[in-house]
């Protein structure tokens, strides 16, 4: 790893905006906030996935993997972040190294693959990722992009986020550094109003923005660029010219508000669009930091009169599933804001949430869980597979939320279950989408096949341990 | 007959092919109590665990020994024995296998050495299984990650003097064989009193099903002491041009003789394999399979209809493009566009002008230039369809957008049948509804029909019309 890497992954470890990093000592600041991850008993993406699904939601450029077929021929296009236009981004672009490479080096390859690109999608930028057989060999992606900006006469940024840096989380504050560097604020937008906002750390998908955009739009409030969803690169680019920054998703990109905050001056804060108070909070806030900057302050009441109007559709349309819903047990097994931030909605629903994982959660978000759902919050740090399956089996809980990856821990158990995470197909964010979340849970729950798969073959009934007494 | 190239392009687009290490992961997932892993960076490991549970909608045991940047500058010992000692205490495997990856070959991690190392170290290791496979990720794709771990299983786990067993008979799938087509194998040696042993055996691990309890390991698959005994065969049947250097290894260790079917799609493929079992069985071929093959035979006649003439276009790994391109060829469609991932003898025999070692960007562009009326590849190809209009047919891995892949079966006359009725129904949903503009005459013959027409025409009296008075 370049000098330049590890001073990067030190500056973003540093990170003012970040409360446990700043109540740590000197020396463990040093040390820097990535766990040493176990072998053999590791889950979970690197540091170029991380970089990859923070960057790739730019819909309009060309995102170009630098390294063997591994790193973008198994895993390009596998995500539903959403596109109002452009679907450049959804094309898988890899120089697809060889052994020739490995031993003379990449980086004559790699310049004309940008070449290749610019000749025949002319996009408005190259996004070149690096990867951790390109980074070994000492491939120097940075000179090769500054040559080729050159050469070619538009943007080509490295991305500097190799899979061995670290585990994904630092992986999305890498491809951020990397817009921080090379894009933010090199354009000067053709306009400006004083309801100008960024959304950092929203990537779109399933279409979510746009269960939020409409409500910024009834106000009057634009968004210059969201990074990265349905972003498009002039927009990131001349995004240091909004009014005010809203960063999404606790803290994934925390370095891009907080740095947004020291250059231009424009402040931020975190909010979530999951959740019905949450989303309220969210538009309060937008309101208040944008009046704080000049916009006019009637601004605020015309908020207030929209978060009246759609929360009482929203708490409506939710209680219609109360009856149903009363007294099931839900088992959350997310990470983030997420542990939080959908539990007033399912309880608001009828349901109890009887564990949540806190693995991903920060301070704040533990204390939040506690504020929700009081002291005797079942908070789960660290579940294996073995046990959510027992708790699952032992019905414990009637349905579990969680990400893809341990669907199958529920579904084997004969449990339903429903996706959360972002491999989901169903847009969860806003008022809408909560009450979209509580329709998807009521559909798993009472569907009857649960019935069907649970009832024994006509060989086991015999079996005197399950004929029920 | 065909012109094999490879792509020169410096950027490949739109990427057919997945890595080595995953095609061997994949292998050792069709071994019973099994550990796969990855060493390399975890995201080597997550990659891989994505694709394959949106293939199978199945848990995947796919572990890592979690490289960084400096255990990787270091050597990967440390990280290699703690996955060892912690797979070992956590999930019990009877066999943690283990393939390199771009990184670690990279730096040169002699894990052969590594293994031996821990092994002197740690003698509780003793109760389980390690075996090991070099897949350095920019050499090679899927399919040859597959071979190599299937060939390293054959030339390192079997014990070289064991007694004969004269039913047994070995079978070595090629990784383009679903779950679905290795039950269907099952059931057709069975069907001549023989024994099979599949290694691997994905139909056992990842063939849908739900296990009694929850297990870190493999669900099922090839048990090692059936991999101890595979000397015992009669005869090694070896299902795809990639599964060569494994069947050569096992005879050569055990002296076990084999026969290679390059497919098993296709009517004369299957009778090949019929026949191949009947000899070895000494049993007449069962009733069941007769009446299987002449339900082929009808189904074929059935589909020729809507399957001939049609210009087709397929991007695969080169034995499913083998056994699927072939087959198609067999029901009179014309291979238009032949896009592959990796080196294979069978490609230059395949019958069309050229086969391109490339990506589904070259897939795209040709099958259009071409002008293909059907695309088959795995489901990255739904962009490309939805670009060029033209149906897509859904071959290989990996096929996130549906469901129940693990039991697709296009192998023996069952299987060949299902893949006629499929393409054929997705042809006849493509059958054009013609308007009246569809056969416009061209310039020439309207220019020549004009020149003959009359500067006056007749008109003819309508019936009722009033007759002039024929005396007038």
């Amino acid at each position: 790893m370049s000098a330049s890497l590890n001073a990067k992954i030190a500056q973003v470890f540093d990170e003012p905006g970040c409360d446990v990093n700043q109540a740590k000592g000197e020396k463990e600041r040093k040390k820097g906030c990535t766990k040493q991850l176990t072998p053999g008993a590791a889950a979970g993406g690197c540091a170029f996935d991380g970089a990859k699904i923070a960057l790739q939601p730019i819909v309009d450029v060309a995102h170009l993997v630098h390294g063997p077929i591994a790193c973008e021929g198994n895993s390009w296009d596998n995500r539903h972040s959403a596109s109002s236009g452009p679907q450049t981004y959804r094309t898988g672009f890899t120089t697809d190294i060889n052994e020739f490479d490995v031993v003379y080096g990449g980086e004559k390859r790699l310049f004309k693959a940008i070449r290749e690109i610019v000749e025949k999608v002319d996009p408005p930028a190259v996004f070149v990722y690096q990867t951790c057989v390109t980074a070994m060999i000492g491939d120097d992606v940075d000179a090769v992009c500054k040559r080729a900006s050159e050469k070619f006469g538009k943007p080509v940024i490295p991305v500097n986020s190799p899979g061995f840096a670290g585990p994904k989380n630092l992986g999305n504050k890498l491809g951020a550094e990397a817009l921080l560097d090379h894009v933010i604020g090199t354009v000067e937008p053709e306009l400006s109003t004083p309801y100008d906002i960024n959304i950092i750390g929203e990537y779109n998908l399933s279409g979510e923005l746009w269960q939020v955009k409409p409500l910024l739009d009834a106000l009057g409030v634009r968004i210059v660029s969201c990074i990265s969803g349905d972003g498009r690169y002039n927009e990131i680019a001349s995004s240091h010219r909004a009014r005010a920054n809203m960063m999404v998703c606790s803290k994934s990109m925390i370095n891009v508000a907080t740095r947004m905050q020291q250059r231009w001056g424009i402040p931020y804060f975190e909010g979530s669009f999951y959740g019905i108070s949450d989303m309220s909070m969210t538009l309060r806030e937008i309101a208040r930091l944008l009046v704080e900057r000049g916009a006019p302050a009637e601004l605020q009441g015309r908020t207030e009169a929209l978060i009246v109007a759609e929360e009482a559709r929203a708490w409506e349309r939710i209680r219609a599933y109360r009856e149903r819903l009363a007294g099931k047990k839900v088992l959350l097994i997310t990470g983030g804001v997420k542990s939080w931030s959908v539990v007033s909605a399912l309880q608001e629903a009828g349901l109890e949430v009887v564990g949540t994982s806190t693995k991903k959660s920060t301070k704040e978000d533990k204390q939040k869980i506690k504020e929700i759902m009081g002291d005797d919050a079942h908070m789960i740090d660290d579940m294996t597979p073995r046990e959510m399956y027992a708790m699952l089996r032992d019905a414990k809980a009637d349905i579990m939320l969680s990400g893809g990856r341990s669907q199958f821990v529920a579904l084997k158990a004969r449990m339903p279950w429903m996706d959360i995470n972002q491999e989901r197909h169903h847009a969860f964010a806003g008022y809408e989408g909560m009450v979209t979340m509580v329709a998807e849970i009521d559909k798993a729950l009472f569907n009857p096949v649960w019935r069907e798969v649970r009832s024994p073959a006509p060989w086991e009934v015999v079996d005197p341990l399950l004929v029920e007494a | 007959m065909a012109l094999v190239t490879e792509s020169k392009k410096a950027c490949a687009v739109n990427p057919l092919k997945m890595s080595a290490p995953l095609g061997a992961s994949y292998a050792f997932m069709g071994l019973e109590s099994c550990m796969p892993m990855m060493h390399g960076s975890q995201g080597c490991t997550s990659f891989g665990v994505v694709l394959l549970v949106r293939h199978f909608k199945e848990a995947i045991p796919l572990q890592t020994t979690a490289m960084n940047e400096v255990t990787t500058i270091l050597g990967g010992y440390d990280n290699l024995e703690k996955a060892l000692l912690n797979i070992r205490s956590r999930a019990k495997p009877a066999i943690i296998a283990i393939c390199s990856t771009g990184l670690t070959e990279t730096k040169g991690d002699d894990v052969d050495g590594y293994i031996r190392l821990a092994r002197q170290k740690h003698p509780e290791l003793a109760d389980t299984e390690i075996v090991y496979v070099s897949t350095p990720d920019y050499v090679g794709a899927f399919q040859d990650g597959w071979a190599k771990a299937v060939q390293m299983l054959a030339s390192t786990l079997p014990v070289e003097q064991v007694e004969k067993r004269e039913r047994q008979v070995n079978v070595l799938p090629g990784c383009h064989l679903t779950p679905g087509d290795l039950e269907e194998l099952r059931e057709i040696i069975e069907a001549f009193g023989l024994q099979p042993v599949f290694v691997p055996d994905v139909s056992g691990s990842l063939d849908g099903h739900i296990p009694e309890q929850w297990l870190g390991t493999t669900l099922g698959g090839t048990p090692l002491a059936e991999l101890r005994t595979l000397g015992a065969a009669a005869h090694t049947l070896a299902i795809g041009e990639q599964m060569r250097p494994a069947a050569q290894a096992l005879a050569d260790r055990c002296g076990v003789p084999f026969t290679l079917f390059d497919r098993l799609t296709g009517l004369t493929a299957s009778d090949a394999f019929v026949k191949t079992l009947a000899e070895l069985s000494g049993q007449p071929v069962p009733a069941k399979l007769r009446r299987q093959r002449s339900q082929l035979v009808d189904a074929m006649l059935d589909g020729h209809f809507h399957l001939g003439n049609v210009k087709v276009a397929i991007a695969a790994e080169p034995d499913l493009l083998w056994s699927t391109g072939m087959f198609l060829a067999e029901m009179g469609m014309e291979l238009g566009v032949c896009v592959t991932t990796t080196a294979s003898p069978l490609l230059e025999k395949l019958p069309t002008s050229e086969v391109l070692i490339g990506d589904l960007e070259d897939f795209e562009r040709s099958a259009a230039a071409a002008g293909c009326d059907l695309l088959i590849t795995h489901s990255q190809g739904r962009q490309a369809a939805e670009r060029l209009a033209k149906p897509l047919f859904r071959i290989g891995m990996p096929m996130f957008d549906r469901v129940g892949n693990a039991h697709l079966c296009h192998v023996g006359y069952r299987g060949t049948r299902n893949l006629v009725y499929a393409v054929g129904n997705l042809m006849i949903e493509q059958i054009a509804h013609h308007g009246p503009q569809d056969w416009p005459l061209p310039a020439a013959s309207r220019v020549a029909a004009v020149a003959h027409v009359p500067a006056r025409i007749e008109r003819l009296p309508k019936p009722g019309d009033q007759l002039a008075p024929a005396s007038a």
